[in-house]
């Protein structure tokens, strides 16, 4: 048996995006055990349901966190709406649709930027955010904000987005599609990437189940699970099928998000061409009453909702599962074995949204 | 849609002596863990279990009094011990037999149990 | 030797224009609904305080005694409330953000008092006379 050591890793590194702390036991280069620890980034966000009504509370749930910051808006008010029995008008929900996948597209484009930055890709890092910027702009042209909208309210949506626009956004993805054809080939056909990503972090289909793991983690174990095949929004009327890859290491996991980028563009075509017309929204009165919990396919996985009211304006819990919580456990089982070296690539595989965890 | 629905109403009430034997028998019918959530209420503490199957959701709750202590699930699902120390540093909730336990320094909190109060 | 599969994408770029623009030197193109900062029209705020009631970060605050509309910029986080539910419409959402500070902007304005309304009731009724008592005569 080799000498250990104990390695801490984080809360600054440069490839997290947001601070989180592994003490990895290690013997001659090979990681043993990894311990997480979290806590440098709660805000207690949750708790302020007591003092904003449940009208207001949207912008405080929006602003959990930057990347996944329209997910997180729908997915309370879809619990608040359901504990309340409100029914949203549909041209509201094809509406949150397309804002949804453009989150998404987004969303995957930063953090395929960001595996690039990780082993040293700058370039292509610098080519993936040039396109993640065509998608802000179309952000801000619809909602006027490019990371936080304020766009979803109880009830329905607040803005309206006009024919014409519609048609924009059609061309521009169409333009974007084919730059992004160009970068699948870089990300999966390079040699040295390979290299990097082939065989690390294996996560076998039994394990993923095992310790539960959601999103593209499980998917890319050959798990078929995705919280849009229940129909949620417009999904159920859109013609879809999920990703599924069955790798299980770094490479499959990129595999599956690359794919999601593509898929979501064809969404969003799709639902450009069935958009009713109607109204934004229904008005919403009255104290806040009944539970719910509703799901939402956040980027990084599946998020859970719950609202509870009491019959005043403020609601008595809300509770935001978010993704990363539910991945940690996986993330700490992959990390048994590899070599330290390969510690960066592993823990930016899972996607890791701290400020959503901890709120 | 309609099905998303029926499901985010569906909470069946659970007896803490019941607990564990009715995981068990979930986990073996191919259930697997969605979320474990404590509220405050007024009898003591809500805890809810969400559990998932072919995305169609089962959530159980749990109504116990502050002072009593539940059996942890970790032995079921080892995954829940992010859950477990999550309730146990914010509301104060006494769980035995954590797969891990991180005593109440899971979130590096600055008063404990701050969103359970002792007045 | 070892290409690269993306050596066609960076000799493509090594002869096309930046894709960055020299800001500041060239100034940015704001969108028409981007979210920047909130602009008041004073003449026609009637100080009812609904924008006050609305807000969700609490940042505006309207004193009737003293007829002046307070908002705290750095506190506001641009929603678009009290731009919905004015009832004199005279909040507008401008483009450009607020520019940084080294302390904590709060922007003060006088809301004028409106015209005295005696006065055109009191012309009102003779020039409503004179034309009549004219018109036999003419």
């Amino acid at each position: 048996m080799g000498k250990r050591t104990i390695i801490p890793f984080g809360p600054q590194h440069p490839v997290l995006p947001e601070p989180i702390h592994l003490d990895l036991v290690i013997e001659d280069e090979t990681v043993v055990e990894a311990i997480p620890s979290i806590g440098f980034i709660h805000r207690g966000l949750e708790k302020l349901v007591e003092k904003k009504e449940y009208t207001e509370m949207v912008y405080v749930i929006e602003r959990v966190c930057g990347i996944c910051s329209f997910g997180h808006g729908w997915g309370y008010c879809a619990a608040v709406e359901g504990a309340m029995d409100i029914q949203v008008p549909r041209r509201a929900e094809y509406l949150r649709t397309i804002w949804h996948e453009l989150s998404r597209i987004h969303s995957h484009l930063l953090w395929l930027g960001l595996l690039a930055d990780g082993f040293g890709f700058e370039s292509l890092f610098m080519h993936t955010w040039k396109i993640r910027e065509t998608i802000l702009d179309i952000l801000e042209k619809t909602t006027g904000g490019r990371v936080i909208f304020s766009v979803c309210k109880v009830g329905g949506v607040r803005k309206d987005v006009d024919a014409a626009t519609l048609k924009e956004i059609d061309e521009i993805l169409a333009k974007i599609r084919r730059e992004i054809e160009e970068l699948k080939e870089v990300f999966l056909e390079d040699d040295s990437i390979k290299n990097r990503l082939c065989g690390v972090g294996y996560l076998s289909k039994e394990d993923a189940i095992e310790l539960c793991a959601v999103g593209p983690m499980a998917r890319a174990s050959g798990v078929r699970l995705d919280m849009r095949l229940n129909g949620d929004g417009a999904y159920g009327e859109l013609d879809f099928e999920p990703v599924v890859a069955t790798e299980g290491d770094c490479y499959g996991r990129t595999k599956v998000r690359i794919y999601e980028v593509l898929q979501s563009i064809d969404l969003i075509h799709q639902a450009i061409a069935q958009i009713p017309e109607g109204e934004l929204s229904v008005p919403v009165s009255g104290p806040a009453t009944g539970e719910f919990m509703a799901r939402i396919e956040q980027p990084r996985g599946e998020a859970y909702y719950y609202a509870k009211g009491n019959g005043t304006k403020f609601l008595e819990r809300m509770r935001v599962r978010t993704p990363t919580n539910m991945n940690i456990p996986a993330l700490v089982k992959t990390l048994q074995g590899c070599d330290l070296a390969d510690v960066p690539m592993l823990v930016l595989t899972i996607d890791p949204c701290i400020s959503c965890t901890e709120r | 849609m309609k099905q998303n629905i029926i499901n985010g109403k569906n909470f069946v009430p659970v007896a803490s002596s019941e607990l564990v034997e009715k995981l068990t028998d979930l986990k073996a019918d191919g259930y697997r863990l969605g979320q474990i959530c404590a509220t405050k209420v007024s009898e003591g503490f809500e805890i809810i279990y969400s559990m998932d199957k072919d995305h169609s959701l089962l959530n159980l709750k749990l109504t116990i009094p502050e002072e009593e202590e539940i059996m942890s699930v970790t032995g079921i699902y080892w995954a829940a011990f992010i859950y477990e120390n999550e309730m146990q540093d914010l509301f104060g909730v006494k769980i035995k037999h954590m797969a891990l336990n991180y005593g109440g320094h899971f979130f590096k909190v600055s008063e404990p149990t701050p969103w359970n109060p002792k007045k | 030797m070892f290409v690269s599969k993306i050596s066609k994408l960076v000799l493509r770029s090594l002869f096309k224009k930046p894709a960055t623009l020299m800001y500041p030197v060239v100034p940015r193109v704001w969108e028409e609904r981007t979210r920047g900062h909130i602009g008041i029209v004073e003449e026609d705020c009637i100080l009812c305080g609904i924008c006050m009631r609305k807000c969700p970060t609490n940042c505006i605050t309207v004193d009737r005694n003293k007829r002046k509309w307070i908002i705290e910029r750095m506190q506001c986080i641009q929603c678009g409330c009290c731009v919905e539910v004015c009832p004199k419409q005279c909040l507008t959402m401008e483009q450009t953000y607020t520019t940084p500070e080294t302390f904590k902007v709060v922007d003060t304005h006088d809301i004028p008092a409106p015209p005295p309304k005696a006065a055109p009731a009191a012309p009102a009724a003779p020039a409503a006379e004179a034309p009549k008592a004219e018109a036999p005569t003419a």
